[in-house]
């Protein structure tokens, strides 16, 4: 880090020293300015991801629901075993039977207002609120078998579970492309570099044979591909930023649909810059000393 | 240090041990032993492809030898670092056989160079660099690129940057290479001059007329490729 800032302090001399070489200063300038970009969106979709798994998980450990279907005089008396056994069950917490109104509002959006509740035979849904890690769904399953068969306990997490799969794996996804895009620009540096390097070969020549130690001819070389990567990917980023922060924000419930950044998020990719810089002062050490070690 | 500086002075400038170099099998030379001694002069002879190039390059460390060593003021260029190889090369000026400059840079840039990459902060900077083109007769070209330079032009340029830093031994690759014989004696001149101000020096060289004006000049000592064998030439030249 301290070499870094070294360097941008910079020794304007010996940047004269080594031309401009045409290709090499759009092809550092732009790659670097793309795979910001490019590292700014995928941030963001990996830390939506993330976001939306925990918060799904989050949504998962809460609530159960247990429904109890049964012959209308049965109906009553499973209600009440099924309440009875999630108070002796360690894991759950408080439950609330659903009211006839509660019931009405819930199936409103499928059936009207106006639905005649009374004359359907509805089941008695018990919503649960769970603690900590919740019940052993194994254990309450069989337990209400023998004393309610017809209460059904359903901890959401059928469901759920695949999609906070997929969002868990969009996250790992994300952080593969990312490490992708960091591979690529160093190599795409790297390369660049190396033909910067290969193109200065009779500048090279005569700074050893004047007597120019290996450092003064790698610091001219990678100054100049570190500042072009950094201002590249400044450009990138902010564009990357902008594009993130346009992206509509509809909140689907229960959809990969809110990509985008949070509070201290919008700081995280600042460290992209920072990276590109950092990764193209590796880079074009790594090709300047793989060059001189050809340069007697 | 001053038991060290009487040692320095005994020290050759440049010694060859029992060299001998081979390109790929095919050998150049070998058991050449030669002794520079500080403040000397010598020319360096031999039919075109006999190896001076390649001797001039041992002297150095821009090669090392396949066989025996190379030592640079007491020092073996082969336990050289890299780095020790380009801060011993600020003390050796060489004129390079093809000159060998940065060509986006101008004349003065190019003989500055070995000045900025050895971070040395010279005082009076602009008036060295001004006397030492008025030495080599390039004060006009300063400003030039080295593309616009004529051959002797080239040659001078590419002097007074081997001696700029100022140092002990100028190894000269045909510095008279494609100039006719006015700029070859003030390219010689400027040799000798060099020696008479106590620089050891060598120069490469097939051009006998010019060794044989050297030597109503100076004490130089003649030295012949021949075959893989170098030899002391005598008075035959
Ligand atoms: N890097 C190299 N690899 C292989 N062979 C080489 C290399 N450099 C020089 N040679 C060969 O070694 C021989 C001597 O070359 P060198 O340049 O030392 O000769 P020279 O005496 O300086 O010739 P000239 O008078 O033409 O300058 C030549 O035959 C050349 O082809
Ligand atoms: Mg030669």
């Amino acid at each position: 880090m301290n070499k870094l800032l070294d360097l941008l302090r910079g020794d304007t001399e010996a940047d004269r020293v080594v031309p401009p070489t045409g290709f090499t200063v759009l092809l550092t300038l732009a790659s670097s300015a793309a795979m910001a970009f490019l590292a700014v969106f995928v941030l963001a979709l990996a830390l939506s991801a993330g976001r939306q798994a925990s918060a799904w998980e989050d949504a998962l450990s809460d609530t159960a629901t247990v429904r109890i279907s049964a012959p209308a005089d049965e109906l009553e008396a499973q209600a009440n075993a099924v309440e009875t056994i999630l108070a002796q069950t360690p894991g759950v917490g408080a439950t609330h039977r659903l009211t006839a109104d509660e019931q009405a509002q819930l199936l409103a959006p499928w059936f009207g207002e106006e639905l005649p509740l009374d004359t359907l035979r509805l089941p008695i849904l018990i919503e649960v609120s769970l603690d900590g890690e919740g019940p052993d769904p194994q254990g309450l399953r069989q337990r209400f078998a023998a004393e309610a068969p017809g209460a059904v306990f359903d901890d959401h997490g059928r469901w759920r579970a695949p999609m906070i799969d997929a969002a868990s794996g969009l996250k790992t996804i994300s952080l593969i492309a990312l490490l992708l895009i960091v591979a690529v620009t160093g190599v795409t540096i790297a390369l660049a570099a190396s033909a910067a390097l290969a193109a200065n070969g009779q500048v090279i020549d005569v700074l050893r044979l004047v007597g120019a130690e290996d450092s003064y001819i790698t610091r001219a070389f990678v100054r100049r591909f570190t500042l072009r990567t950094l201002i590249g990917a400044i450009g990138g980023t902010v564009v990357g930023l902008i594009a993130v922060a346009l992206i509509p924000n509809v909140s689907l419930d229960g959809a990969v649909s809110d990509v985008g950044l949070r509070g201290f998020e919008w700081l995280l990719p600042f460290l992209v810059p920072v990276g590109a810089a950092m990764l193209a002062f590796g880079a074009t050490r790594f090709a300047a000393t793989r060059r001189l070690a050809e340069v007697s | 240090m001053m038991q060290k500086q009487c040692d320095m002075n005994d020290v050759p400038a440049i010694e060859l041990h029992n060299a001998a170099m081979s390109y790929g099998g095919r050998t150049l030379f070998r058991d050449v032993g030669i002794t520079l001694a500080q403040g000397s002069f010598h020319f360096l002879t031999g039919p075109s492809g006999a190896g001076k190039t390649t001797l001039m390059k041992l002297c150095y460390g821009a090669l090392r030898p396949t066989e025996g060593r190379v030592s640079v003021f007491g020092e073996d260029t082969g336990h050289m670092s890299r780095d020790e190889i380009a801060r011993m090369r600020r003390n050796v000026g060489v004129v390079h056989q093809d000159c060998q400059f940065v060509d986006h840079l101008s004349v003065s840039e190019n003989v500055l160079l070995p000045v900025k990459v050895s971070g040395a902060v010279a005082e009076d900077l602009d008036a060295n660099l001004s006397e030492l083109m008025g030495w080599v007769g390039l004060t006009n070209l300063a400003d030039h690129r080295p593309a616009e330079l004529s051959g002797g032009e080239r040659q001078r340029a590419a002097l007074a940057r081997a001696v700029i830093l100022s140092p002990d031994v100028i190894l000269a690759d045909e510095p008279t290479g494609n100039v006719d014989w006015e700029m070859s004696l003030k390219i010689l001149n400027l040799l000798i001059e060099l020696n008479r101000l106590g620089k050891t020096v060598l120069c490469a060289t097939h051009d006998m007329s010019l060794i044989r004006q050297a030597k109503t000049r100076v004490s130089a000592r003649v030295l012949r490729l021949r075959g893989t064998s170098i030899e002391l030439a005598g008075a035959e030249l």
